[in-house]
């Protein structure tokens, strides 16, 4: 009899397929865009017509490139395209071009959450979109050739994750270094970046595997992480009672939380694979290689502890700053110009991410130009206008697009610092508020902050304040 | 006065020039020929004969002195793409298909003001060796209407050998432009491989198919070669240069090469009148000033073992896009595969469908290590061995065929007596290099008999250069020309 519950570990490999952004399809001329009328943006090509051949575009070799020296991972001088053999309607040829044998990057490394975890890159290579398949009302297929053709890289880990939870930690960083690298958008809603993942358990400190699983179709972090997390339930439960796990293709159902068996082990395709006749070997030589290594920008880890070093940012601060390179950007651009980092920092955290969430606009078209933040954080250290003031600039900068100075005037919120002005204010609120002043000179001391607001209010919020300060305590 | 269907490209280039004759008349003088011998032939799937004067007409406008091949009609292979004639690679699953583009082969013949007159027959997907695994008609030998023309580019052979065209292009994947030339009594070529772009090429084999010509002598050859020749870049597998340079050695003959025979020919079940044949070429090249020798080539049988599992494979693969989904033959059923077993179980013809299943075979897992992969092995050896012998030596010289033309329905029920036509063509195609078949007699059956040069990767001036002296040599074309009276004429 069993008498302690056995101590399941869980194993997780993934395999992303990622939609690069090179301006045409992998093998053909037509553009890779979306949103276009069905089967407009296709050719002989990516529609596989009889005669047709493929011709690479190199610029999706050099994404997958970037993304493979991001990882560390070596690039092959000689990667080859292989065909995957497979009847489906969404194929137009009946075979995808992908590579097998050869892939373009392998053996790289991906950190991951808090604590930093080593997650092995096994491969990345590039393959073929297929097209997209519309099931109508009438039990009709519709099949939209747009996507067909549109450059994918595949990236499959090791079986190194640990939990539904460390597998979307994974995803999130691999969204943020395609964006940093500009080569994906990331979209998992909208299928720019989709992942399938295998899954096993097993008593923990055993050295083989379990049977895995697969599970497909999670389009989201929250799915990849419950769908996984669902499936190790399923299976610990299996094993608990003394069940075997199947080796079976799972589809994740979102809405109703639940696994929906797409195929076994007795259905697996045999996708006889071999070496593509159309086309050269991809061949590489080393100082492409280097070249695009030169051409790498900062990537989000170094990039946050440079923030701290630097600029002397907090981790936390530092990490949200860098979540997006458009932000970090954006932050380094305006701080340099201000000369006042920590400052730059506390607006951008505030008012800057605080508007594009409200809004949902982009930083990309973010209205307010680092530049012209740079001058509204020098307006308020200056004392040309207050703090309070500045955040009213910036929204209505926010909101139509306008310099610093030009919602300055626009909001009538110059600050008031001349003495005679200021003069004017202080001895009409010491006039209205004798009882007060009384108080005040009797002992009162904190009264005089009522004053100075009183002060403030006359001028509708335009004095500035350490001056009104001075001002009343000298003639109090 | 020589008939107008008799001139060469070039002479027929000096006439237009002149102005003795126009694009029309030629055009016209040609229509008459298919008119009349189409019948006993039955060379074309469809001709186009509106379009040709149509085209003609308006050739008549521009400058003959701009066009290499101003005015001449060309008959195209039916597994060649053209946008404005049906292309069906004479299977049921394609019948009236229309590409929505030109291959690259055909957009250059026009470019060099060459008349499209219709598309040639050929062995279902360019399989066979006879040009009897067509789904709509079974082309016959212009020399003897009982015999098969070869294949499978046999529709292109026989209309050339019949006068119907005085040009005509063809598929070479394992011999398929060279076995029926030498059957036909024609000049068929196929470069280097990647010499000609297959863009628009419906693919068999990849790594083996090459676009050439099939021409009544090597000059009109050498002409046609140098307007499709050239690097593409809709074909990654072209090679590089314009191949401009296919007459450049045309003139200089064949003394001085180094021309090699394969030894041990005796054993290859040669037709005496072949082996006569070859007897008389290497009496030819002594007495012309060719250094001969005898060189070991790769094994035949092993060529032709790596050929097939290589060719099958990757057909089995190419050929997968014809499923009843997008285009052509549709049969209908309850579920997705039924529909796909449906289709191509009605649309293909019994040749493409053992080619497909031996492909599927020797790709499966568990067999692509023991047939596949050891097949690429072989290959490159094959590739290496020839290599060795083009480092040695210009030109290797042998029969195209083992026997003049056979005999309709003579073969079609063994497959691999099929195969074996090709067996001296093949390496050629696993090596990836030019390769041409002159006629260069009659067997005593009256049937042509084909002599083959094959040159080192990137020689085909050199090749064509011997071809020519060869050709000179065997008058052929004086001395022979088929019976009018077996086309019922």
């Amino acid at each position: 009899m069993i008498t302690g519950k056995a101590v399941y570990e869980t194993v997780v490999g993934l395999e992303v397929h990622a939609q690069l952004l090179t301006r045409t399809k992998l093998f053909c001329g037509c553009p890779s865009s979306y949103g276009a009328e069905p089967n407009t943006l296709v050719c002989p090509v990516c529609l596989g017509l009889p005669g047709s051949l493929p011709v690479l575009n190199r610029e999706a070799a050099g994404m997958a490139v970037l993304l493979g020296l991001a990882f560390g991972c070596s690039i092959s001088n000689r990667s080859v395209f292989a065909r995957k053999n497979y009847f489906y309607p969404d194929c137009p040829k009946n075979y995808q071009i992908s590579m097998y044998e050869n892939p373009l990057c392998t053996n790289g490394t991906a950190i991951i959450g808090e604590n930093g975890r080593r997650v092995g890159i096994e491969r990345i290579h590039l393959e073929e979109d297929a097209a997209k398949l519309i099931h109508d009302d009438n039990g009709a297929s519709l099949v939209d050739f747009n996507r067909c053709g549109i450059p994918l890289a595949e990236i499959v880990t090791r079986p190194d994750l640990r939990s539904g939870k460390e597998a979307a930690d994974f995803m999130i960083g691999l969204r943020q270094i395609m964006r940093y690298l500009g080569i994906c958008d990331g979209n998992m809603e909208e299928g720019s970046m989709r992942c399938d993942v295998n899954v096993s358990i097993r008593t923990e400190g055993s050295a083989s595997y379990g049977t895995r699983t697969e599970i497909k179709n999670l389009n989201s972090f929250r799915a990849i992480e419950a769908g996984i997390e669902f499936e190790i339930e399923r299976q610990k439960e299996l094993l608990s009672s003394g069940r075997k796990v199947i080796q079976v293709t799972n589809l994740w159902d979102a809405s109703g939380k639940r696994l929906v068996a797409m195929r076994g082990k007795e259905e697996a395709y045999d996708y006889r694979y071999f070496p593509e006749p159309d086309l050269l070997p991809l061949v590489l030589d080393e100082t492409l290689v280097e070249d695009a290594a030169k051409r790498m920008p900062e990537l989000p880890d170094p990039k946050k502890m440079r923030f701290q070093e630097e600029y002397g940012l907090s981790a936390y601060d530092s990490d949200v700053l860098t979540s997006e390179k458009g932000v970090a950007d954006y932050f380094e651009r305006a701080a340099a110009l201000a000369q006042d980092p920590k400052t730059v920092c506390n607006w951008v955290m505030r008012e800057v991410l605080g508007e594009m969430k409200r809004t949902g606009v982009t930083m990309a078209r973010f209205p307010v130009a680092p530049e012209s933040l740079a001058e509204l954080v020098i307006l308020v250290k200056d004392g040309t206008i207050s703090g309070r003031a500045g955040r009213e600039v910036f929204l209505e900068m926010s909101a139509t697009g306008c310099a610093a100075a030009e919602g300055m005037k626009r909001l009538g919120l110059e600050q008031i610092s001349a003495p005679e002005k200021l003069e004017e204010y202080v001895s009409e609120v010491l006039r209205e508020n004798a009882p007060v002043v009384e108080r005040y000179r009797r002992g009162e001391g904190k009264l005089i902050g009522f004053l100075v607001g009183e002060v403030m209010k006359k001028s509708g919020g335009r004095a500035d304040p350490h001056a009104v300060n001075e001002l009343l305590s000298r003639k109090l | 006065m020589q008939p107008l269907t008799s001139y060469s490209i070039s002479r027929l280039q000096e006439m237009f020039a002149r102005g003795t004759v126009g694009p029309v008349e030629v055009v016209r003088a040609y229509l008459d020929e298919i008119d009349s011998k189409e019948g006993a032939v039955r060379a074309f799937i469809e001709t186009s004969p509106d379009q040709a004067i149509e085209r003609a007409k308006r050739l008549e406008r521009l400058d003959p002195k701009e066009y290499p091949l101003y005015g001449v009609p060309v008959a195209i292979k039916d597994n060649i793409c053209t946008s404005h004639l049906h292309t069906t690679c004479a299977s049921k699953i394609l019948a009236g298909y229309t590409p929505p583009y030109d291959a690259t082969a055909v957009s250059r013949l026009l470019d060099a003001g060459a008349v499209l007159m219709g598309k040639t027959n050929l062995d279902e997907f360019a399989m066979g060796s006879s040009t009897e695994n067509s789904a709509f008609k079974i082309t016959r030998n212009p020399w003897n209407t009982d015999c098969t023309p070869g294949g499978s580019s046999g529709g292109s052979a026989a209309a050339v050998a019949a006068g119907m065209v005085p040009v005509a292009l063809g598929s070479d994947t394992g011999g398929s432009i060279r076995q029926p030339a030498a059957f036909c009594g024609v000049v068929g070529m196929k470069g280097s491989y990647g010499r000609v772009s297959r863009y628009g090429l419906v693919a068999f084999a990849s790594s083996f198919d090459q676009i050439g010509p099939v021409t009544r002598d090597v000059m009109d050859c050498a002409i046609v070669m140098k307007v499709i020749s050239g690097h593409d870049a809709m074909d990654s597998t072209t090679l590089p240069g314009n191949g401009n340079d296919m007459l450049g050695s045309i003139d200089k003959g064949i003394a001085g090469l180094k021309v090699a025979i394969p030894a041990g020919m005796s054993g290859w079940g040669m037709d005496e009148d072949v082996r006569h044949s070859m007897d008389d070429t290497v009496k030819f090249l002594e007495t012309s000033g060719a250094r001969v020798s005898q060189v070991e080539l790769p094994d035949m049988d092993v060529s032709m073992a790596c050929y097939y599992v290589l060719a099958n494979a990757e057909a089995s693969s190419n050929l997968a896009r014809f499923d009843g989904v997008k285009y052509g033959y549709r049969a209908e059923a309850a579920t997705l595969s039924g529909m796909y077993r449906a289709s191509r179980g009605e649309g293909f013809g019994e040749e493409v469908k053992r080619r497909i299943l031996l492909g599927t075979y020797v790709l499966s897992s568990g067999y692509y290590d023991a047939y596949y992969l050891k097949a690429q092995n072989v290959r490159k050896m094959i590739r290496a061995r020839f290599q060795d012998v083009f480092d040695e030596i210009d030109i290797i010289a042998m029969p195209t065929t083992p026997t003049p033309a056979f005999g309709i329905g003579e073969k079609v029920d063994d497959p691999v007596a099929m195969y074996m036509s090709d067996i001296f063509t093949t390496g050629a195609n696993i090596a990836g290099i030019p390769a041409i078949s002159i006629p260069a007699g009659l067997s005593r059956e009256g049937l042509p008999i084909g002599m083959q040069l094959i040159a080192g990767a990137g020689r085909e001036a050199l090749l064509l250069g011997a071809a020519g002296a060869l050709e000179k040599n065997c008058r052929f074309r004086e001395r022979c020309l088929p019976d009018p009276r077996r086309w019922g004429v």
